[in-house]
């Protein structure tokens, strides 16, 4: 069993509780205009493009025809996810679970736990599944980081070796989510009930473009929607402000919101009961 | 006591007059500066042969550095006082009976700073002060415990003016540790240097996140391992100055440091090095340290006179001396170079390789040499990681790696210094800016110090990359005070004149944020 791994950050600070290696499974099954990743959407075609354009030459064309990357000539420029055609990147590693834990193993005791995300990570439950099989025998923390459109009530044995998951609820009216990802969210709405009455929500995320739907009253009714599962466990929101960084040219152009408003949704989510609330 | 040439008195005039007429020099740091030039024209050591071409050239070359230490030593240059017992017990030399509530324990303790010698003349450690507070805190109601201790630490800061005044809490939590870090939060000042003792399992994490809060407004306090500094030196152990471990009702009586770079530049290869350079510059600082500590025990009076003494503060025999050292990582690459190898120290396994070797030749010849003033650590020095002063150029603190050098993550870094810290029981310590996400996350800082201490790191600082109080080398500095003192004002602390040349000198603005 293999997948591609688009990077491995050994301490991150925003992937879920405490400190944690995170890592980037390539491949989305969405599209969000706001992406500040587009890089880690699509699997690689072996194109080309950005073999020519490195200004470093540090990718090349194997004799198989396959697109080979030196890291160590590396100068992280990004000239190579920039010209890429296809949102996709040259400098991913193709890995087994064992391979890709021996990168996470690393950073033990230094780190409490391991959190996958993407791309759309729950493309491949197989591989989470087994690595996480792993990241347990050592004790780990596990966390899926998920935009909520695969079913986790199909994979009842990941989520036994899943401590909990980070749930994108990227608009509450479904015309909206179709708006922001060109998907309907039906099952990010049932994904949400299914892993809070199962204790696994640890976290609603949001990204906040009050230009691309309507940000005060999508939080206002996902936080009626949510209120009712926190007797059965707590769990947090993050508010997160769109930022144009790493945004697709196309779509650079929405409003940051202000902190001010961003603080308008939060009082309305303690409104409904809601305690720990982030703003990023 | 020795002649000397009358040029040397002149030279020594011209520069007391200078300090004299120094328009950004307060008036004690005037009176510190003369006396330590009047004090520099004594003779009365007897110095070991080959010292004065190690020690007495230019920074590029000196192999030993005493840190101006003064050429007649007349107190240990770090001083422990047993606050404990004179919380108990009060001082009858400062006429003050044991305090009954917060108000004379506070009044007590600020007495006694003033009194307590040492190489800045501030008192190099404060007590343990949430130990010293906690049995008066219930006198008086809460709120006005809270601004009696905020109080206590504006009357520090505006008073003990060197940031080398240090003081602790933990490792339990206590109502006043939970005080004295909400006020430090909201105070962001540099004086007191603060460590909280930590050990995973017995500090409360709901303490140790309050710690790392405070750190992460106003630069402390630091992490200390007290689990291994427990077993070194027992729980009877302080951190005082920088990030100095020393023993309560002792201290140290001087501390030299090896420049280890410049030692590096005498050999011809790394044999050379490890077999003749290093053991001989060795060899004569441990004699320099051991006739500095002869006069001050034996000449100096201090420990026969001083009330601190007298009255059972402190004990002769609870004392140490720190055998210092700097640039380790200029000296292994300089001997890489030497031999026309590739590799760096930091970045390169075999580059790492030479600096634990480099550190057991250290820690071998240490354990040999016997002084026999130094009982409490058995007869030896303790090797202390000197953070560097103000005026070392390319000289890199302790085992640190260089600014500019630091590996790409953060876990590479970490795993390097968990090859060096455990040298040195009486001090070591690496310090990391770290990015205003983790205000969010302080559970993130607090993992890295539970690995940490499990993977042998010691002593761990955090600031917020943002902050205005930051950690220069050891020793904290307010970035508005640096830039006053850089506009040509007068400033409180001496400590910021430091830090304003170790801003430039040292490049602390480029440490690698994490």
């Amino acid at each position: 069993m293999q997948a591609v791994v688009n990077k491995v950050i050994p301490f991150s600070s925003v992937d879920g509780p405490g400190n944690r290696t995170a890592v980037f499974l390539q491949g989305c099954n969405i599209n969000c205009k706001y992406c500040h990743n587009p890089e880690t959407r699509a699997l690689c075609i072996e194109c080309g493009v950005c073999v020519e354009r490195c200004p470093e030459g540090a990718l090349e064309r194997g004799s198989d025809g396959k697109i080979i990357f030196h890291p160590e000539k590396c100068i992280q420029c990004d000239t190579c996810i920039h010209v890429c055609p296809n949102n996709s990147s040259p400098r991913t590693a193709v890995m087994t679970p064992e391979e890709c834990y021996k990168k996470v193993k690393k950073q033990i005791p230094f780190i409490r736990g391991l959190t996958v995300s993407g791309g759309e990570c729950m493309l491949r439950p197989d591989f989470l599944e087994a690595l996480f099989k792993l990241a347990k025998q050592d004790g780990l923390n596990t966390m899926i980081d998920s935009n909520g459109t695969i079913p986790f009530w199909e994979y009842p044995s990941l989520l036994e070796v899943t401590d909990g998951v980070m749930l994108d609820i990227k608009a509450f009216k479904n015309e909206d989510h179709v708006r922001v990802t060109d998907e309907k969210n039906e099952i990010v709405l049932k994904n949400a009930v299914y892993l809070a009455e199962n204790k696994k929500l640890y976290e609603v995320r949001a990204v906040i473009v009050p230009d691309l739907y309507d940000t005060k009253s999508s939080i206002t009714q996902m936080a009626q929607f949510l209120a009712p599962y926190l007797e059965i466990q707590e769990f947090r929101i993050k508010l997160i402000a769109y930022r144009p960084m790493g945004v697709r040219e196309e779509y650079a152009h929405y409003q940051v919101p202000s902190q001010n408003y961003l603080e308008e949704l939060a009082d309305i989510l303690k409104a409904y009961g809601f305690k720990e609330i982030i703003i990023i | 006591m020795r002649e000397i040439s009358m040029e040397r008195v002149n030279k020594t005039r011209e520069a007391i007059l200078e300090t004299i007429k120094s328009p950004t020099l307060t008036h004690e740091q005037k009176v510190c500066a003369a006396s330590g030039l009047a004090d520099s024209l004594l003779e009365v050591l007897d110095l070991p042969e080959g010292l004065d071409e190690l020690l007495n050239v230019p920074i590029d070359r000196k192999c030993i550095c005493d840190l101006n230490e003064g050429h007649a030593p007349m107190r240990p240059r770090y001083i422990i006082p047993d606050y404990e017992k004179f919380m108990r017990e009060g001082s009858e030399f400062l006429q003050l009976a044991p305090p009954t509530d917060l108000y004379e324990a506070i009044n007590n303790l600020l007495i006694f700073y003033k009194h307590v010698p040492s190489i800045t003349n501030f008192p190099v450690y404060l007590g343990q002060l949430d130990e010293l507070l906690e049995p008066f805190i219930d006198t008086v109601p809460e709120e006005q415990a809270k601004k009696l201790i905020k109080m206590f630490l504006i009357h520090v800061d505006r008073t003990v003016l060197d940031s080398f005044s240090h003081a602790d809490i933990g490792p339990k939590a206590t109502k006043a540790g939970y005080m004295l870090l909400e006020a430090e939060k909201e105070l962001e000042q540099a004086v007191p240097n603060l460590s909280m003792k930590y050990e995973e399992g017995l500090t409360e994490d709901e303490f140790a996140l309050a710690a790392v809060d405070c750190a992460l407004h106003s630069a402390k306090p630091s992490f200390a391992n007290h689990k291994m500094f427990k077993k070194e030196l027992t729980e009877d152990y302080v951190i005082a100055s920088c990030y100095n471990g020393l023993r309560v009702g002792g201290g140290s009586y001087t501390l030299s440091r090896l420049i280890l770079g410049n030692i590096a530049k005498r050999a011809e290869n790394i044999q050379d090095f490890k077999e003749n350079q290093l053991p001989y510059v060795m060899d004569i600082m441990a004699r320099y340290m051991d006739e500095r500590i002869r006069f001050e025990v034996e000449e100096s009076g201090f420990f026969e006179n001083n009330f601190l003494a007298k009255e059972g503060f402190i004990h002769r025999e609870k004392f140490t001396a720190m055998f210092g050292l700097v640039g380790l990582a200029d000296c292994v690459n300089i001997l890489l170079e030497k031999e026309g190898k590739s590799g760096r120290f930091g970045a390169d396994v075999h580059a790492n390789d030479l600096g634990v070797e480099i550190m057991d030749i250290i820690d071998e010849f240490n354990k040999n040499h016997k002084n026999p003033y130094c009982e409490i650590t058995d007869n030896h020095f303790l090797l202390h990681a000197q953070v560097g002063i103000s005026d070392d150029i390319d000289v890199t603190p302790g085992t640190r790696i260089p600014i500019g050098e630091e590996p790409e993550e953060l876990i590479d870094h970490l795993l390097v210094l968990s090859r060096f810290h455990k040298y040195f029981p009486s001090g070591t310590g690496d310090i990391f800016p770290i990015d205003v996400t983790v205000h969010k996350n302080p559970e993130f800082v607090l993992d890295i110090v539970k690995g940490s201490f499990v993977k042998d790191l010691r002593y761990l600082s955090f600031y917020s990359s943002d902050s205005d109080v930051v950690r220069v080398t050891g020793y904290l500095a307010k970035k508005s005070e640096i830039e006053k003192l850089l506009a040509g004002s007068a400033v409180l602390q001496d400590t910021t004149m430091l830090a304003k040349d170790a801003f430039k000198n040292a490049h602390i603005p480029d440490r690698k944020v994490r």
